[in-house]
């Protein structure tokens, strides 16, 4: 259990810091979601099932879920600008 | 400067401690808002970590009574418990409003950059 | 009866004199100044634009974060110095932990009388199996009633920020996003139809098992709510809207909101002033028992899903 114990929080750390260092949005936020499902591992690792439960319902679905919609909105008004102007459609957002 | 002598046994800590330097490292040094937003919700995360480290005794199973066995030789402490759960839901309440913010910001400034933002701001002498 | 003096009257009085010395119009060297009262100075349109023209000129050289030397140089030192502190309050912080008792020791300073007592008295006091629930609801309810306010507020300050209004929504139907992905996906719509009423089944069972299993109010209530995000967006809000607009919004969640207030309420009065609370405590291990843990529950959780579905609904399309 304690060699489980120690690869999750290493997994922890390699996916914070990946999370900084990748340049596409998409990818740092499914890269955050991996993160809250380990956090929610690690809680029952710890005896504490209520809040496995919470972390992954909340964590991994209702925050990542807000994110990806930020992001529909953020593009899809650089989109409409773009199609009125004539332009080409979809460049991704830095 | 000398260091104590749990720093291998408390290794779990330890990483909730370098969680949140990266979180905070994150919170300061990026430029994209969304990325700063990501680093505040890991430096949570390493906060409850902690606090449930604290509440963990080896041997013991999770707080919920078995057999009538009411003695608290049983079961982990279940302070810390509670006090994350009620730091889950707030943190999920306070990325949504910041979440909010950044997206009127968006659509004032059509820019995620928060300098660009600051320096338009200055020049508007808001 | 006072009469006013006409002005060459006046001028041959102590009082004018006298106040035209302290006006300042006698001058010790030259002798008697003249004074007389200015022209109004209007200033000209040229002059104004020009000093506006300056003053934005100024500006934009200050805050050029290209050429101007000093702003560049604040940019670097603060990138330095939060390096800086970043790594000197981890370094700080590690010592610090190096120094604390073992993870998984019995004998910490944290296992103290507190949570003995919590333990050990809990299932006789609130009627819960599981501690921890019992514990958040009746021993520490004023952090649950802090949370309970924390979403509440939330809710209320991203409808200040998001919503608009039913109209503008209506009349905004081509630039809403839902254009750009297909209308009735069929795997979409197929899985959310074995999936949901799953979801919906298990998270009223995680809440009503609240005080005998892992769960509670929040776990179920964020389940439901995610169960409702999983349908709206596979079926379209005009499906949602027939059993979950504003109207059934509002009342669900000043209900619970006032229920949860009423019974903590009573608990509080009857349990301070050392009178018996009539709600009954059960045998521990039914559904109905726990005393006031299964009815908070309940409310709890329905506030919970209506806040979690609340944000999605307000983010998508700016309204219930």
């Amino acid at each position: 259990m304690t060699v489980f114990n120690i690869i999750l929080l290493a997994f922890l750390v390699v996916c914070a810091v990946s999370v900084s260092f990748s340049k596409n949005l998409l990818n740092s936020i499914l890269i955050f979601m991996s993160y809250s499902l380990i956090m929610s591992i690690i809680w029952i690792l710890l005896e504490s099932p209520d809040l496995a439960i919470t972390e992954a319902a909340v964590g991994a679905g209702v925050t990542s879920i807000l994110f990806f919609v930020t992001l529909k909105k953020i593009h899809a008004i650089s989109q409409e600008q773009e199609e009125e102007d004539g332009h080409e459609p979809y460049q991704k957002s830095k | 400067m000398e260091i104590g002598t749990h720093l291998l046994a408390n290794y779990a800590e330890v990483v909730a401690v370098a969680l949140f330097g990266i979180g905070f490292t994150n919170l300061l040094l990026q430029k994209n808002m969304i990325k700063k937003i990501i680093g505040l919700n890991i430096m949570d995360t390493a906060v409850y970590l902690f606090l449930a480290e604290k509440g963990y005794i080896e041997g013991h199973i999770a707080p919920i009574v078995v057999n009538g066995n009411v003695s608290p030789d049983t079961y982990i402490n279940p302070v810390p418990s509670g006090l994350v759960l009620t730091g889950i839901v707030v943190s999920v309440s306070v990325t949504a409003l910041m979440l909010s913010l950044t997206i009127r910001l968006y659509r004032r400034y059509h820019t995620l950059d928060l300098d660009e933002i600051t320096m338009r701001l200055k020049k508007e002498g808001l | 009866m006072s009469r006013i003096r006409n002005q060459s009257e006046y001028e041959k009085t102590f009082a004018y004199r006298f106040f035209r010395w302290m006006g300042g119009e006698k001058d010790a060297f030259v002798g008697n100044m003249e004074m007389r009262p200015q022209k109004e100075y209007v200033e000209e349109e040229a002059t104004i634009e020009e000093r506006m023209r300056d003053r934005q000129q100024a500006l934009e050289e200050v805050y050029d974060s290209v050429h101007n030397k000093e702003l560049r140089f604040f940019n670097a030192l603060y990138k330095c110095f939060s390096i800086v502190f970043c790594i000197a309050i981890v370094a700080l912080l590690i010592i610090t932990v190096s120094y604390l008792p073992s993870v998984g020791r019995e004998d910490k300073p944290t296992n103290n009388v507190v949570s003995d007592t919590y333990i050990s008295d809990g299932l006789k006091d609130t009627g819960a199996v599981n501690i921890v629930t019992g514990m958040i609801l009746s021993y520490r309810a004023f952090d649950t009633f802090g949370e309970t306010n924390v979403l509440f507020i939330a809710t209320c300050c991203v409808m200040i920020m998001l919503m608009v209004d039913e109209d503008k929504i209506r009349e905004n139907e081509e630039s809403n996003d839902r254009i750009f992905e297909p209308k009735n996906d069929v795997i979409l719509k197929v899985v959310a139809g074995l999936l949901v009423p799953i979801v919906f089944l298990f998270g009223i069972y995680i809440i009503l098992n609240g005080h005998l299993s892992p769960g509670g109010g929040f776990s179920g209530g964020a389940m439901i709510g995610a169960g409702m995000i999983l349908y709206v967006a596979a079926f379209g809000f005009d499906r949602m809207g027939k059993f979950f607009n504003e109207k059934v919004y509002k009342c669900v969640k000043v209900t619970a909101l006032i229920c949860y207030g009423c019974i903590v309420t009573y608990y509080f009065l009857t349990g301070a002033n050392g009178l018996p609370c009539l709600i009954p405590l059960g045998r521990p291990g039914a559904i109905l028992s726990g005393g006031i843990t299964l009815p908070i529950n309940i409310f709890v959780g329905s506030e919970v899903a209506c806040t979690m579905y609340a944000f999605y609904a307000l983010f998508r399309r700016g309204g219930l």
